[in-house]
């Protein structure tokens, strides 16, 4: 067999010179280390400094909304976990909410404890894998093995409860599958207690370190304007002056409920950013200790459904599909044709970890959806390197893609 | 045709140094594997937890390079893209010899769940692979056998074997 | 007879459907139930025409003519403190309608509302760019080109944003197959060896259930694997699969189960 030569032409777009206007083009990516994923930046460069910028995306577009028009609705589920793999859980929420917005479904009590712990444990996960590249970019490698310390201890927790550690599907939609198994609450007491310090630890290592701040202070300013304008969300908006935070506003699940503080700052800089996060982080622990409260009395009273009674979108509990035969028909029925919600529209948004996870669905009351818009808050996130960078050097360019957080898993989707 | 018969002027002397030098040149290699950081989703996540306090990879001598002109293992961790197809090649172009390819992950085996019109079906289209690990994603324990079993790969070939370039299909 | 499928929607179909069920619609409420929604399309209906509004899932939904989207937007931006265009994309209603329909999903954080402005278009006509009201249109009307082919007039980069430049056809269009078309199986063989390739690397696997059926013989015979085309007796010796060779590895000393500790507790 013949040897297959490559025809790919010699790449000499990295860098040109001669260009009349003294600009250096440089490609940065698709394959970075510190570009979280596959982001490709085309920068113009005048010396040292950024004049133009032009993130290219799509290096890991998997057609995730078309796989949705294709798929019945709990089929689509375990793809919502590639999305944002950081936090596959709020996803998997984003998508199930969505569907019980359309249905129309009132999940029981027990279950929406249980969801809130796991979403708040994701957004713990995410923020420390967040705060670990982004230090490790910037050089900071101490602090990148301390988070992932932390991390798998969460990762502990998860797979005990689902199996897996990063791609939970750990929600259904109606409900959750499971309870919590009986070592959760210990194992999340155990790691909460220990929270604090380890936060101290990272605030130690950070905070006044001299590197560090350079790096982060006055470098990415984002206005409110700007970060409106782009449609930011989550941290990154709320670093930047606007205290809007989806579970205080418009809260679902429980977190009407629960106490807690919305961490903002008017900075807009990359350290607010990170202030932010790691005060998002305490924040979050104040939400699990509550939480961990809330499941005792629901223990307590003797609530122990787990998924909403629905006969036409749910199935029935495992017990009855063994032993009725009406529950096994509808169980056959949905798990081949799948569940067919009402015509019609709905948009729900919820707090992801990185901001506003929102899904579009509109049915046609088919199996399918007719169209699934996922709306991803770091593909903004990305399109706002357009107008940032430009006026930053080059090693700013790394600690401003840091701060942002993007995950390709959704900007490409 | 005589296809038994071994030159041993190309194949680098006697065949009572070779062995020797075989021996010590594929520990050498087996045991400093510089891998290339070449995270493109949701394993490249496991892959720096491996990487991590709790795995600690370096204790294979397995350490992450960011080039791929110091790296001699290219980890595929992650969906391919049809996009992303053309970069691997250069990358995979741009590699030293001796050089190893591992498949990580079911997207980066196959196409994986996304059996979509973006996503290339399966990495070894496009450049050579010499293990697959399946998995969605692949636990760190799972990877890191993966790496041991490369290690024991690298050692059962010939040290100048390994140099031949290697035919894509 | 071979079976009839449709060519304008290529989408994954029910395969039963039943003949009588009229599927329920998520129920719409009239828009002067909320105060603040029917202030807002109010001011909306002075100024433009109105086609349909209504409350669905907490959530106003106005439509308006695509001549207007523009003017509607800055409406709501400048004076009805609709600060943000969370999304906007398009759904493909080509094949019953002839055209799509673009929506814009707004959200004002002042009023803790969320509105979703929807405009009918035809197939081939573009809409006009709100990329200057908002920033976030840049990249999602780039989308809405990539995904669907509508264009926006007066956008700056109207450029492929998720697909490659060099892609063809628009992969969320209902005509648009899950798997790709033609160009799309053979996209990245041609980009890098050439359409003389083709032949040697073979087409895409699409099947994910495909057992060789040659191979079906020492498929998942775990432990027991024998080379291909060997007779199977079914009284193969187990093999046993360790990390080092027998006769152990030069300069390191052999992994002995035995004499080793193992850790159940990761967090010790």
């Amino acid at each position: 067999m013949a040897q297959v030569t490559n025809r790919l032409t010699p790449f000499f777009e990295n860098i040109t010179f001669d260009r009349e206007d003294n600009e250096l083009v440089l490609n940065f990516g698709p394959q970075h280390p510190s570009a979280h994923g596959q982001l490709r930046l085309m920068l113009h460069l005048q010396q040292e400094q950024i004049v133009k910028a032009h993130p290219d995306v799509g290096y890991l577009h998997r057609g995730m909304e078309k796989m949705a028009e294709n798929m019945i609705y709990n089929e689509f589920m375990p793809t919502t976990d590639r999305m944002d793999y950081i936090a596959s859980s709020s996803n998997n929420y984003g998508f199930a909410l969505a569907v019980e917005k359309l249905v129309g479904l009132e999940v029981p009590r027990r279950a929406k404890v249980i969801r809130m712990m796991i979403l708040e444990i994701n957004r713990l996960m995410s923020h420390l894998f967040w705060l670990a590249t982004t230090a490790l970019d910037i050089g900071a490698m101490t602090v990148f093995l301390y988070t992932f310390r932390e991390r798998e201890y969460l990762m502990d927790i998860i797979e005990g409860y689902c199996g897996a550690r990063l791609t939970h599907s750990a929600i259904r939609i109606g409900g959750v599958p499971l309870d919590i198994q009986d070592t959760f609450i210990a194992q999340l007491k155990d790691f909460l207690d220990k929270l604090p310090a380890n936060i101290k630890d990272y605030e130690d290592l950070l905070d006044t370190n001299r590197i560090w701040l350079m790096r982060m202070e006055e470098v990415g300013t984002i206005s409110t304007e700007m970060a409106l304008s782009w449609a930011c969300t989550g941290p990154m908006l709320r670093a930047s002056g606007v205290a809007w935070d989806i579970r205080k506003e418009e809260p679902y699940e429980l977190y009407d409920e629960v106490e807690f503080n919305v961490p903002y700052s008017d900075k807009g800089d990359n350290f607010a950013r990170y202030r932010v996060y790691m005060e998002e982080m305490r924040e979050s622990a104040k939400i699990l200790y509550q939480t961990i409260d809330m499941y005792a009395e629901c223990v307590k009273k003797g609530e122990t459904e787990l998924m909403a009674h629905a006969p036409k979108y749910i199935s029935a509990p495992k017990l009855d599909i063994m032993t009725q035969n009406y529950s096994l028909m509808q169980h056959f029925v949905l798990v081949t044709q799948g569940m067919r919600p009402p015509v019609g529209e709905v948009y729900v948004a919820t707090e992801s970890p990185k901001g506003e996870l929102g899904f579009f669905i509109n049915s046609q009351g088919g199996p399918y959806p007719y169209r699934l818009k996922l709306r991803a808050p770091s593909f903004w996130h990305t399109g706002i390197l357009t107008d940032l960078l430009p006026g930053h050097y080059i090693p700013d360019v790394v600690s401003i893609i840091g701060t942002t957080n993007i995950v390709f898993g959704e900007v490409d989707r | 045709m005589a296809q038994h018969k071994i030159d041993y002027a190309k194949s680098g002397g006697l065949p009572v140094a070779l062995t020797s030098i075989d021996k010590l040149a594929n520990w050498g290699r087996s045991n400093s594997l510089w891998a290339m950081t070449y995270g493109l989703a949701c394993c490249g996540i496991e892959m720096m937890a491996a990487g991590a306090s709790r795995y600690d990879f370096d204790r294979f001598g397995t350490i992450f390079r960011a080039s791929p002109r110091q790296s001699d293992l290219m980890i595929v961790a992650g969906t391919l893209t049809k996009k992303h197809a053309e970069f691997i090649k250069r990358l995979y172009d741009q590699m030293p010899e001796p050089r190893w390819v591992i498949s990580m992950g079911s997207c980066a085996n196959t196409g994986g769940m996304f059996n979509t019109y973006a996503t290339v079906q399966g990495v070894d289209r496009i450049i050579p692979v010499d293990l697959y690990i399946p998995g969605c994603a692949p636990r760190p324990e799972s990877f890191q056998y993966g790496i041991m079993l490369l290690q024991k790969k690298i050692r059962a070939n010939k040290a100048g074997n390994a140099q031949k370039p290697k035919r894509l299909m | 007879m071979r079976a009839y499928t449709p060519k304008d929607n290529v989408q994954k179909k029910s395969y039963y459907t039943d003949r009588f069920h009229i599927a329920p619609q998520v129920p719409k409420e009239d828009v002067a139930s909320d105060e603040v929604f029917a202030a807002d399309l109010a001011t909306i209906e002075a100024k433009f025409e109105v086609l349909d509004s209504y409350i669905q899932v907490e959530q106003m939904v106005v439509f308006i003519n695509p001549k207007d989207n523009y003017k509607v937007l800055e409406l709501l931006k400048d004076e009805l403190e609709y600060t943000q265009l969370s999304e906007m994309s398009a759904i493909d209603f080509v094949a019953d309608r002839g055209g799509f329909e673009v929506f814009y999903q707004m959200l004002s954080m002042n009023k803790r509302k969320r509105l979703r402005v929807k405009m009918f278009i035809k197939d081939g006509d573009a809409v006009n760019s709100v990329e200057p009201l908002f920033r976030s249109a840049d990249w999602s009307e780039r989308e809405m080109f990539d995904m669907f082919g509508i264009e926006a007039n007066g956008h700056p980069f109207m450029k492929r944003i998720l697909m490659p430049y060099d892609w063809q056809g628009h992969p969320l269009l209902k005509t648009y197959p899950l798997q790709g078309d033609e160009f799309a199986s053979w996209y990245e063989v041609d980009k890098i060896y050439g359409k003389e390739a083709r032949d040697v690397i073979g087409p895409e696997l699409r099947d994910t259930a495909r057992v060789d059926r040659y191979d079906s013989q020492r498929f998942s015979r775990l432990g027991h694997e024998v080379p291909k085309g060997t007779e199977i007796t079914g009284d193969e010796p187990k093999i046993e699969q360790s990390y080092q060779e027998d006769g152990g590895v030069f300069l390191i000393k052999k992994f002995d189960r035995e004499s080793s500790v193992i850790v159940d507790d990761p967090q010790r």
